[in-house]
């Protein structure tokens, strides 16, 4: 028997260090090759590392929410000792053969002459991070349950679609459905919420979350934030989306963020001071020519940022159907490091929860944000009457170390006009 | 001419009619139920019943016509004689006794039987019109439809006369000389089995490449030996044209045969009682041939509602009974969803079959495990050790996805196979499971450890 280890792999250009995200085994688990053994956590993406053997989980090389440099150990296998990768097999060092010899009990008991690998426990759950909600099973899969346990959670509403069952091949237990009487209970109950409480949910801040907390407390610290808030009328440009829909055919379906994309190249052409990064370490300040637009999305495990690269190359579908590929790729976790890091610029659109108006963070090292706020039919003075008027506002924040406020709003402004006229937008000389 | 008005009101007193009324009765349902002949449907007056009767007695038949014969128990006997006539009048019995036993249910259930024929007006309005002529108008919130299926004819072999639906045959009084048997389907061949065994010459005509279509290979070969032994001949790829001058004209292929028979039996499927009640004037959706029904067993019309054969395949009486139970209680405001994993389904073929689940055919790339009777010690002192028992299952997870048997007397297995498919258990849960020694259900537990790589016994 021969202890290999895992290593951190390379997972892509510049990464350095990587942060354990879940394991999929514990030390004494049977792996077979291929078997994931842990996610690991990059800049923003999530990396799955697999096994190169089949064999016993030895030790892990940390804790989750650990973090370990690129070629250091991930994990060590016990195993048979073939087909040893030559790289792997001088990560050995001396000390574990002996450590391995010196235990001939263990390796009688834990390796069988053929070591019946169907008998190994099938990898864990995946599991997201604590307080991440997230499917219990395949979308489309049959939850799996006893008639008994199927009766009860029928006869208390609860859709077994959206309870994780412990048992074997992922079956809801009785207690798994235990737990969530528990969970829903607690709330609602009026008898319990007079009872005191004790007890305190401890959540560890890892992964995604802990980018996320990162990234803001460093775009909070460093820059003063200046917001503007105003409201457009957008009767004639969703009038113009509408009719555009109607006749788009095969094409994407375009939503308000290639018009935005749109306003936005043209607004920058006066104002190449808002598509700029504030090196504020350096003390320079970057302009970009390209707009690589960033597009705040939310996915299951949190706040993602994917990079419309080069926006001002898109026609108004071509635009939506990259987007529309972006989010879906976000959404997935399967978005390429690159998709997701060098925005020069970034809208946040919260989509029909979007808020009266908000305070939008900037995302370091950018100098300015747009915000988009819900839509809605409201009544506006034409001078003589009421009219109803499709109102939107938008809430830009800007560095106000680099961005006066006489520049941020003559920015709004424009983006207003190009926005209420859509078709300032698309008059390329004439605007 | 009476109205009366009612909660529920079931056209059809077979499994699926009688259980749904029986249950809305114990709920506290004002109930009718409608039914023009005896209560119990086809599978307690003309079906599953009166066919097992049969069946067993040519059992008996043919295990008292073996020890006229050399057996291995040292037994001497006389060749044996039956009187059909005396076993058809004990199968009524049978029969009488289950349907007296439903009326006194549906009775204690306080439900109103209503013996006559049925009209649908509207989705609320039923005129039954009595046996003694006189007709009722009923007004109903709920109206559910359990008329069921009947025979599917040939339109060149009609029944009547020497051809003869599954109803006819089971009340034969004398065992015919030659039987042809149109269908080899599990109806033809458990009656032309238990015919076979009574002593007749019989011929099974199936138009399929194989017996038992909806089975695969594996579970009918044994059968298939079975029928050899029996001297039953059996053509497949095979089409019953004509009868005339007590021969049966089958197009095999290209040529043309013909086969003596004195009886043609014809079970060629089963058609839906959707017609000739005013059902139409409904316009309900369809599904096929058959009633469209939601997993609450709603039709496309609100407060109608259908159950059993008229729902389409698999047409089992169990199937029906648990439908009539769910509509029932959906009727009364319970929340109950139709969410049944498993439906066993028997043939009371010769050596039994029992399907369970999904076939190996049907589960992809899953694993399949099984343990022969040849390894089981029970079979072997039945002297009957001829099929096995089979496990289909998740290659990750061990999850059963269907599980088989064909043998003799495995019909009482289809329990635990059903119960091990409804819990979602594991190839481990079965493995673990300890079962009494010696029975032929130590060959379900080796199929398990068998799958698990952990076999015993073989």
């Amino acid at each position: 028997m021969t202890i290999s280890s895992i290593k951190v792999p390379d997972v892509g250009e510049g990464v350095a260090e990587v942060e354990i995200v879940v394991w999929h085994v514990k030390p004494g688990d049977l792996v077979r090759e291929d078997d994931l053994l842990a996610d690991v956590m990059t800049d923003k993406a999530t990396v799955e590392i697999p096994s190169l053997f089949a064999g016993t989980v030895v030790d892990l090389g940390g804790a989750v929410g650990e973090t370990l440099a690129v070629g250091g150990v991930l994990c060590r296998i016990e195993h048979a000792g073939t087909g040893v990768e030559p790289e792997v097999r001088n990560a050995v060092h001396a000390g574990e053969r002996v450590e391995t010899a010196s235990e001939p009990n263990r390796e009688r008991t834990t390796a069988e002459p053929t070591p019946d690998i169907a008998k190994a426990e099938p990898p864990t759950v995946h599991k997201t991070p604590a307080g991440m909600p997230s499917a219990p099973r395949p979308e489309g899969q049959t939850p799996l349950a006893s008639p008994a346990v199927r009766d009860r959670a029928r006869r208390a509403g609860i859709d077994l679609r959206t309870v994780p069952g412990s048992g074997p091949a992922g079956r809801i237990t009785d207690t798994d459905l235990d737990a969530v009487f528990a969970a829903r209970s607690t709330p609602r109950s009026s008898a319990s919420t007079r009872q005191r409480k004790e007890g305190t949910e401890r959540i560890p801040v890892i992964g995604l979350r802990r980018k996320i907390a990162d990234r803001m407390a460093l775009a909070n610290a460093r820059i003063p934030h200046i917001t503007v808030i105003e409201e457009v009328d957008v009767s004639a440009l969703e009038d113009l989306r509408a009719t555009m829909n109607d006749e788009r055919g095969e094409r994407p379906k375009l939503t308000l963020l290639p018009f935005l994309a749109a306003a936005l190249r043209r607004a920058f052409i006066d104002h190449p001071e808002m598509n700029a990064h504030f090196l504020d370490d350096e003390g320079i300040i970057e302009r970009h020519n390209a707009i690589h637009l960033g597009i705040a999305t939310m996915t299951p495990n949190g706040l993602v940022v994917p990079v419309l690269r080069n926006a001002e190359t898109y026609g108004l579908f071509g635009a939506a159907g990259e987007i529309a590929r972006l989010a879906d790729a976000a959404r997935q976790g399967k978005a390429k490091r690159e998709e997701l890091s060098g925005s020069t610029f970034t809208i946040t659109s919260l989509g029909p929860l979007g808020a009266l108006a908000t305070t939008p963070i900037i995302n370091h090292p950018e100098v300015a944000i747009l915000g988009v706020n819900r839509m809605a039919v409201r009544p506006m003075w034409d001078g003589t009457q009421f009219v109803p008027r499709r109102m939107m506002n938008i809430s830009a924040s800007f560095d106000h170390r680099v961005i006066d406020g006489w520049n941020a709003t003559t920015f709004i402004q424009r983006l207003r006009a190009l926005l209420q006229t859509p078709a300032l937008i698309f008059m390329e000389d004439e605007a | 001419m009476t109205a009366r008005a009612c909660k529920v009101l079931i056209i059809g007193g077979g499994p699926g009619g009688y259980v749904a009324a029986i249950r809305a009765g114990q709920l506290g349902l004002d109930t009718v139920l409608v039914e023009q002949g005896a209560v119990g449907g086809t599978c307690l007056n003309v079906g599953c019943i009166p066919s097992k009767a049969l069946i067993h007695t040519a059992e008996v038949f043919s295990d008292a016509s073996a020890l006229a014969l050399d057996n291995p128990f040292g037994i001497t006997s006389a060749a044996p004689q039956i009187d059909l006539a005396r076993a058809v009048a004990w199968k009524d019995g049978i029969v009488s006794r289950l349907t007296g036993g439903v009326a006194t249910l549906l009775r204690k259930a306080r439900v109103n039987v209503l013996q006559g024929r049925a009209q649908i007006m509207d989705g609320k309005t039923v005129e039954v019109t009595a046996t003694d002529g006189t007709v009722e108008t009923l007004r109903c919130e709920n109206l559910v439809i359990a008329t069921g299926a009947r025979a599917q004819t040939i339109p060149t072999l009609p029944f009547g006369g020497d051809i003869l639906s599954s109803t006819e045959v089971l009340a034969l009084e004398t065992v015919p000389k030659r039987l042809c048997v149109v269908g080899g389907g599990y109806i033809g061949l458990e009656i032309g089995t238990a015919m076979a065994k009574l002593g007749a010459q019989v011929t099974i005509v199936e138009a399929a490449p194989q017996l038992l279509p909806l089975h695969d290979g594996d579970l009918i070969k044994p059968v298939a030996k079975r029928l050899a032994a029996l001297n039953v001949q059996v053509l497949t790829e095979a089409r019953a044209q004509n009868y005339a001058d007590g021969q049966l004209e089958v197009m095999v292929g290209e040529t043309r045969e013909l086969i003596a028979a004195d009886k043609v039996l014809v079970t060629v499927g089963r058609v839906p009682n959707i017609d000739g009640f005013g059902l139409e004037s409904l316009g309900l959706d369809r599904n096929g041939r058959y009633l469209a029904i939601d997993g609450h067993c709603r039709t496309s019309m609100r407060g109608v509602y259908a159950v059993g054969d008229v729902t389409g395949e698999p047409m089992l009486a169990h199937r029906a009974m648990a439908q009539g139970d769910l509509v029932a209680r959906v009727i009364a405001g319970e929340p109950v969803v139709w969410d049944k994993r498993a439906m066993p389904a028997v043939c009371f073929t010769d050596p039994e079959i029992v399907v369970v689940g999904q076939l190996p055919t049907q589960a992809g790339d899953a694993g399949v495990a099984i343990f022969p009777f040849a390894g089981n010690g029970r079979a072997m002192t039945r002297d009957r050790d001829d099929g096995f028992v089979r496990i289909v299952f998740t290659r990750e997870s061990g999850l059963v996805l269907g599980i088989q048997a064909v043998g003799a007397g495995v019909s009482e297995m289809a329990g635990q196979f059903a119960l091990a498919l409804e819990m979602g258990a594991t190839l481990t849960d079965i493995a673990a499971t300890i079962q009494a020694h010696p029975t032929q259900s130590e060959a379900v537990q080796e199929a398990a450890l068998k799958g698990l790589g952990m076999a015993l016994h073989i």
